[in-house]
């Protein structure tokens, strides 16, 4: 089976700065596919490199079959959905606004929906459970709901892979895991490529079925939540030490920072 | 629906009202009668309603229309909803160049619009470069570039002005101030040739506008290739606006009302926002230039008083609101 997404001796740097050093992976349809790692070690510039907001200095990263640099835009938008880690919302849109937007890859230019889309923007906002705050204006949602509603704006897109940048980030416990259960939903029940980029190593135990280690722009460590996460790797990529367990609801490794305990001086 | 319908009616009733008020007295009977018939004796009336007010009044709704689109394209593209040509300076960068056509002696067309274009272009690239990358979506140094390149083009303008001698000064003084009383009907269907495609145009990008307004990451993850978009609205708008500018000078802050005032009925829309400004400016602009035909006991005085009068309080005090 062709992997929905193949990165093949990836470069990126930023002027002199390299940021990311010959990444090579793979993701299979359907997986529940998180990277994690350090600050600075490149995760977020990967993820916008493979939404194709950016292009890669060398390498080559294959969509699907199709090399990505191939796609024009609005192909590209029909098979991949992005979701940003902050949206501006100074201009206030309602949230069915928001997510009929998500079919504007599917249409003309002036973006006249049809009875299909406004139904395909209703059944996204069920799905995501914002059918109470349709007629609201962004501007007046919280955190987490805000997150809800770009997240149904990438389903409303219907596309086979959604990428999503720290999507619970500065969100509280019940929200971060609202969240990332409606993805697994999403991932289980349509069969829809889960990418994301992850500050929570625990969240990323919890959920995904593969995790990729990226420390200073290179592949620390690249499979199972069971294989990446262990004492040894994440000591090496974090640099601090750290307790791996089992969680308590078993299934999965926990891991623990142990306080005070910072190993050498990596930053 | 009903909101354009309602638009429409307030311009149908404004340019009315334009048509039949006026120095020689107002008959509202009358006007609509001239205006109907085709073929009527060539009475004075009739002169002054056909080639003074009328023209008028079409030049004041296609500026009132033109401007405020400006503002609401400004305002998608920078994301930022008290960005508006005037106050960001390319209006001010277009009368510099059109100032110089006029002292160079260029004729109207082309000579002075292609000055006025080339002016606010020119403008317009130096305020990007001053709030270049990231900065140029921080509200505040784009706003405070788009003030000093206005101030700068104020002083460029007095400078200007002060070499200035001859019978010119007291034309290019009131065009400055943005007068409609010089209409005539060839220039306004020249004017209206001009502004109408570009009209078109942007309810054409209006979708665009709206997934501009989700963040350039958004936008482009949804198919649209920014960076053709972007150029396209700002020379679209940029060519708008000098065209404006060099007809009746410097009109500011309608680019600003209108947007704001629609945007709190409407909300963000832009495929209805953009027909919505078209109507709404129009109408605006035709009740302003009414009052700075009224307000004065003698004479008369530039519309782009008025406009500044209402349009410079109200920015404010959305400076002050946006700081919550």
């Amino acid at each position: 089976m062709t992997p929905v997404i193949s990165v093949n001796n990836l470069d990126y740097s930023y002027g002199n700065i390299s940021v990311l050093n010959g990444i090579s992976f793979q993701i299979q349809r359907g997986d529940f596919f998180i990277i994690i790692g350090p600050n600075g070690s490149g995760k977020t510039t990967l993820l916008r490199l493979l939404a194709g907001i950016i292009s890669a200095g060398n390498g080559r990263i294959d969509v699907l079959g199709g090399f990505i640099e191939d796609y024009a835009r609005k192909a590209l938008a029909r098979k991949i959905a992005y979701v940003p880690q902050s949206v501006p919302v100074d201009f206030p849109f309602t949230v069915s606004e928001v997510v009929l937007m998500g079919r504007s890859p599917h249409l003309g230019m002036l973006g006249l929906e049809k009875e299909n889309d406004l139904l395909k923007a209703k059944q996204a906002i069920k799905f995501t459970e914002l059918d109470h705050l349709a007629d609201r204006r962004t501007n007046q949602l919280s955190g987490g709901e805000c997150q809800r509603v770009f997240i149904a704006r990438a389903i409303c897109q219907e596309t086979e892979i959604i990428l999503l940048d720290e999507p619970t980030a500065s969100l509280d416990l019940a929200h971060q895991t609202r969240i990332m259960d409606l993805m697994e939903k999403l991932q289980k029940e349509r069969d829809v490529t889960v990418i994301m980029v992850s500050h929570d190593v625990n969240l990323a135990a919890m959920y995904g079925k593969t995790l990729l280690l990226l420390k200073e722009g290179r592949i620390v460590c690249h499979g199972t939540p069971d294989e990446v996460l262990t004492f040894q790797t994440l000591e090496a990529a974090y640099g601090c030490t750290l307790l791996v367990d089992e969680s308590p609801l078993g299934r999965f490794p926990r891991v623990t920072p142990v306080p005070g305990r910072l190993m050498g001086v990596k930053d | 629906m009903i909101v354009s319908i309602l638009l429409s009616v307030l311009l149908a009733g404004a340019m009315y009202l334009g048509i039949s008020v006026g120095s020689t007295g107002s008959n509202f009977g009358d006007s609509l009668r001239l205006l109907i018939m085709d073929e009527s004796q060539d009475s004075v009336p009739e002169a002054i309603i056909r080639q003074i007010r009328l023209p008028r009044v079409l030049l004041a709704a296609l500026v009132g229309a033109a401007l405020s689109l400006g503002g609401l394209v400004f305002q998608a593209l920078l994301r930022n909803p008290l960005a508006e040509p005037y106050i960001l300076g390319i209006s001010g960068g277009s009368a510099i160049g059109a100032i110089f056509g006029i002292i160079l002696g260029f004729s109207y067309f082309p000579g002075v619009s292609i000055m006025a274009f080339t002016g606010s272009l020119a403008t317009l690239i130096l305020l990007l470069v001053m709030s270049s990358g990231q900065t140029l979506f921080k509200k505040d140094s784009l706003l405070l570039s788009g003030v000093m390149v206005n101030a700068f083009c104020s002083a460029v303008i007095m400078f200007l002005i002060s070499m200035t001698r001859d019978a010119r000064l007291h034309n290019i003084i009131f065009w400055l101030m943005g007068d409609l009383s010089t209409a005539d009907i060839g220039r306004v269907g020249a004017l209206s040739a001009v502004l109408l495609p570009c009209f078109i145009l942007l309810f054409w990008l209006s979708n665009t506008m709206n997934l501009l307004l989700m963040g350039r990451d958004m936008a482009q993850t949804m198919g649209l290739n920014i960076k053709i978009v972007t150029i396209t609205l700002l020379v679209v708008t940029s060519f708008m606006i000098s065209a404006t500018v060099s007809y009746c000078g410097l009109i500011g802050f309608v680019g600003l009302v209108i947007p704001h005032l629609l945007r709190m009925i409407l909300g963000s829309d832009h495929r209805i926002l953009v027909p919505a400004c078209v109507l709404g400016g129009s109408a605006y602009m035709v009740l302003c230039d009414l009052l700075a035909k009224v307000l004065p006991s003698q004479g008369e005085m530039p519309a782009g008083v008025i406009t500044a009068l209402i349009g410079a309080p109200l920015f404010i005090y959305l400076l002050k609101r946006s700081d919550r």
